[in-house]
Order: structure tokens, then sequence, then C-alpha cells
């Protein structure tokens, strides 16, 4: 019997390979090491985080992590190859792309919080940002008062445009808040007078500011309106074998040196396309991330 | 699909502290609603003017629908709205810039005119065909009643016309709803605004675009029956439109 003989070496196989395997494969790593190819979402104008340098490349100091996590990948699952593929991903559609299975890993500026951690899983942070506004300097806007009703924009849906919304009405400023659709927009709006501030994570201010037409025409406040919060590469969630696997290739990352050497890379040198360079040495809290990594969506936990 | 559902995220509180999900969701359908119907109107009017000007005899007025048609149906929705918003008041003087700049409600205004005037375009060539496709002999009937153009216009050519393309009305109609969808673009956070937001805060893609997909169904079927409605009152019994 043909049939027969096929199941008894399929049994016999079975019973034969287990022991050599130190355990069995499941979720993401099972289908990374059977389809022998790995796929990072990347954002393409996140910058300095991921976006796509001149050759339409994706870049950045997210990508460099993501690199850094696929070769921890590919040792731990004994490969000799591993593929990489890039899918472009917007913040619509990272949640949806990520829960069906076309990328495995999000690599780009995705906050961290309790209420997002429902559905997707972070990997240890790697950048903490905290809530702030650029103006003109020509408007003079000195403090978060004296934005008292003036047109205030921000991104929607992001968790400043929440921010701004509750300091609004804590304050009693009385501004007019616009959303925007994306950042870019939300900076014509400014640049073209429509709006006196832009409300958003001061590194991407930072870098919008740094790619202007007029770069000193424009300052970042000293104010904010939150507290540091953390940004985190998104994976699965229920995935614990390969949230390990991805949680201690980026602890060793930030631990050994190689970590600082990545971030003076992208946000204290000249970086692709245009010789952009933002000036933004690591802060007191990312210090104290990097020598103890965490996931926590908590920004007190980063003290 | 690794995806963890969660229908009743519809009745938590949204940040911003102006209710739940869904009274988010109900705002933006209600700034669609206002949307498409302003720009629906300035559609009609625009478009009626247009469209018969395209069938006047004269040469000048000809060119004047054919340029207005080509201008806007020629160029994408997004653009041109971006154009309306960002470049027109660069072009202006600066103080009436500035003007135009500080209007409140600037992203819905824009909109509104922005798509209305996109879809003059389409109701034009629209009602072009419309009063082509009478016979010639019903213009000729008015010119021998001694009716003037504008009468006969008025009280033969269009009434006809009008009931003719109400079919194709009825789905411009539809489509004037669907694309103040673009209007997020410029700010307007309407219907599809209130959605991408709503996936941003709390991560539920699904439940956020079912929800939006079930208002605009829900809203078209409204528009279609309502239409439905008003040409069956309107058919004369005996024209083509009629039984």
């Amino acid at each position: 019997m043909k049939h027969r003989h096929i199941i008894g070496c399929l049994l016999a196989g079975a019973l034969c390979a287990t022991p050599a395997m130190a355990q069995e494969l499941t979720g993401t790593l099972k289908n990374i090491k059977d389809t022998g190819a790995i796929t990072l979402g990347f954002r393409d104008s996140s910058i300095p985080f991921s976006y796509l340098d001149d050759s339409q490349k994706p870049v950045g100091y997210a990508m460099d992590i993501c690199y850094k996590i696929v070769d921890a990948v590919k040792k731990e699952l004994k490969l000799d190859k591993l593929e990489v593929k890039l899918n472009p991903v917007t913040s619509s559609t990272r949640i949806p792309l990520l829960a069906n299975g076309t990328i495995d890993l999000e690599c780009g500026s995705t906050t961290n919080n309790a209420e997002r951690q429902k559905q997707i899983a972070y990997t240890n942070t790697h950048f903490l940002t905290a809530s702030r506004y650029v103006s003109k300097k020509s408007s003079k806007i000195n403090s978060i008062d004296d934005l008292k009703g003036k047109a205030v924009v921000s991104t929607s849906g992001t968790t400043n445009i929440k921010q701004l919304t509750e300091a609004n009405a804590e304050k009693k400023l009385g501004a007019n808040i616009i959303p925007a659709k994306d950042h870019a927009e939300a900076f014509l709006m400014v640049e073209t007078d429509r709006a006196v501030a832009f409300v958003m994570d001061d590194i991407l201010l930072a870098s919008l500011v740094a790619g202007s037409k007029a770069p000193d025409d424009y300052v970042i406040s000293k104010d904010a309106f939150s507290k540091p919060e953390p940004y985190g590469i998104m994976l699965r969630k229920d995935d614990p074998a390969f949230k390990k696997v991805v949680d201690a290739a980026t602890s060793a990352l930030y631990k050994g040196g190689e970590g600082q050497k990545i971030y003076d890379k992208w946000f204290t040198q000249k970086i692709p396309p245009k010789g952009l360079n933002l000036n933004s040495p690591m802060s007191a809290e990312l210090k104290n991330q990097y020598a103890k990594p965490s996931d926590s969506p908590d920004p007190d936990a980063y003290k | 699909m690794n995806y963890n559902w969660n229908w009743s995220i519809f009745f938590e509180p949204a940040p911003g502290g102006t209710g739940t999900y869904f009274d988010m969701l109900l705002s933006g359908l209600w700034l669609t609603i206002q949307t498409g119907i302003f720009a629906w109107i300035i559609a009609l009017i625009f478009g009626s003017i247009v469209g018969v000007l395209r069938t006047l005899p004269s040469k000048t007025a000809y060119w004047i629908g054919f340029a207005w048609v080509e201008f806007f149906r020629n160029m994408p929705l997004l653009v041109q709205l971006f154009l309306w918003f960002f470049v027109l008041p660069e072009l202006l003087p600066r103080s009436w810039g500035l003007w135009l700049k500080q209007m409140p409600n600037a992203p819905f205004y824009t909109a509104a005119i922005g798509v209305g005037l996109f879809m003059s375009a389409r109701v034009a060539v629209q009602l072009a065909a419309g009063i082509a496709s009478l016979p010639r002999g019903q213009k000729q009937a008015a010119t021998a009643l001694g009716l003037t153009t504008f009468q006969g216009y008025r009280y033969v050519l269009l009434p006809i016309a009008f009931r003719i393309i109400m079919p194709p009305l009825t789905s411009e109609f539809l489509n004037t709803i669907k694309n103040t969808a673009v209007a997020i673009t410029i700010g307007l956070i309407e219907l599809t605004g209130q959605a991408r937001s709503m996936q941003e805060f709390s991560f539920q893609v699904f439940e956020a675009f079912t929800a939006a997909t079930v208002m605009y169904l829900l809203i078209n079927i409204v528009v279609v029956t309502g239409m439905r409605f008003l040409e069956r009152s309107l058919a004369i019994p005996g024209y083509i439109t009629g039984k």
C-alpha cells in the first residue's frame, strides 16, 4: 500500500526529528523559516527614522535597528540566507498589514501607548520624544499661553492633537485647532500663515524645520505639551517566541556601543538625501533607556 | 489573521473628551452631509448655466462653456482642492490672502466650493447632452411660437432635458457626496477623516472603516430613494421619461 508507506515514513520522520529540534517553532519564526524571508514595513517620509533616500531605498535609524534584528533572527534560526523584503506602510495601513502577515516588523516612528498595545506588541523603545510646537520667529510665540485665541495646527489622529485639545480646554486658551492630514501639510499651514503654530513630536519638527526653505525663520518651543513618549518597532501580538528574539537583539544593540553609533549617525551627522543635520544629541531619558531597555508604554518609566 | 476584534470600541470614550468614538463618527457624517449638499447646490447652479452655454448658437458662449468644462474635469480633484486652499491665497494681494487664510471654517468652504465646481463640469456635460437629445423640432416650435431664446430654454427645452438626465444626475449626486472624502487633504475632518482619526487613536482599523462604509452606504441609499421618488413624481405621461 503506497499510502500506508508514506504515512509510516512521515511518522518515523516526526519521531526521529523531534529530539533533534530544541523546540517546535511557532508563529512568525516558523513563517520566516518556512519562507526563508522576513518582511520589513517602512515609512516613506518619517525622517530620520524611516524614509526614502534619493535612490528610493528605505533608510533611517529604525531601518538600521531592524536590519540588526534581521541578523539576530537569522542567527537564531541558523539560516545561511535570509531574504529581506521591504514593504511600504502608511499610518493607515500599518496595522492591517501587520495583522494579516504582510509585514513582520514595522520600522518607523510609531508611538507606544497602552491603548495601542491591546492590538499589537512593541519591542524595546528606540526613541523618546515630547510634544512641542514650531512657530515662525516673527510671530513671537514664546510660551504655550501665547497661543491664546490663535490658529494652531496638528496632524489629525495623532496623540499630539489629543494633548493639544486637552491643554486648550484645561488652560482656557480658546485656540482654534486645525487638524491637518499629515505632517508636511501641517507644516505648510505654518509656512503659509494659515496657523501660527504646529504641535508635533519635537524630533519630527526638527526634521521639518531642517528641510524647509528657510530653517532660520522657525523656532521650536521650550514648553512641552507632554512628557517624552516612547517610539517602538511594532510586531504582532501574542507571539512570545518572536518577541523574545527581537527584544534580545535590540537590548544587546542598545547596551553595547553599537546602538549609540547608529544614533549618532542619524541624529548628529549629515543624513541623505539633502545632507541635513538634525543636531539632536541623545536625551537623558534615552540614555537611561539604552542602559536599561524596556518596552513600557508609560512615559514615567523612562525618567 | 492576528487581529484583535473589538466591536464595543464604538461605545468607548474617544480621546478629546467630546464623547464616544461613535459620536466622533457621527460628527464626521454630519459634516460629510453638509459639505455634500452645499457642493451639490453649487454643482447644479453652475452646471446648468455652463450646460446651457454649450448648446447656445453663440460661438463665444460655446467656448466659455468648453473652457469651463475642460478646466475642471481634466485636473484631479485632489490637486484642485490643494490649489484652491494652498496656492490661491498666495497669488492674491497679501491682505486678501490673509483674509482668506484666517476665515473661520476655511476648509469647509474651500471643500464645498472646490467639489461643487469640479462636479459642475460633469453636470454641464450631461445637461448639454440632454438638450442635444431633444428633437430639433422642439426648439423650432418654441421659436415659431414667438418665444425668446431664454423663454425657449426656460419653458420648453430645460424642463424636458432635466427629466431626461435625472438618472445620471442621481449618480452625480452620489459622486459629490463620495468626493467630499478628498477634503481631508485640506484638513476637513469629515467621515473618512474621523474614521482615520479613530483608527489612529484606537488602532481598531477595520471597525472604524466598516462603520464609515456603512454610513456612506446609508446616506447614498437615502439619496437614491429620494431621487427616484422625485423622478417618478416629475414624470410626464407620454414622454420618454414618463410611462
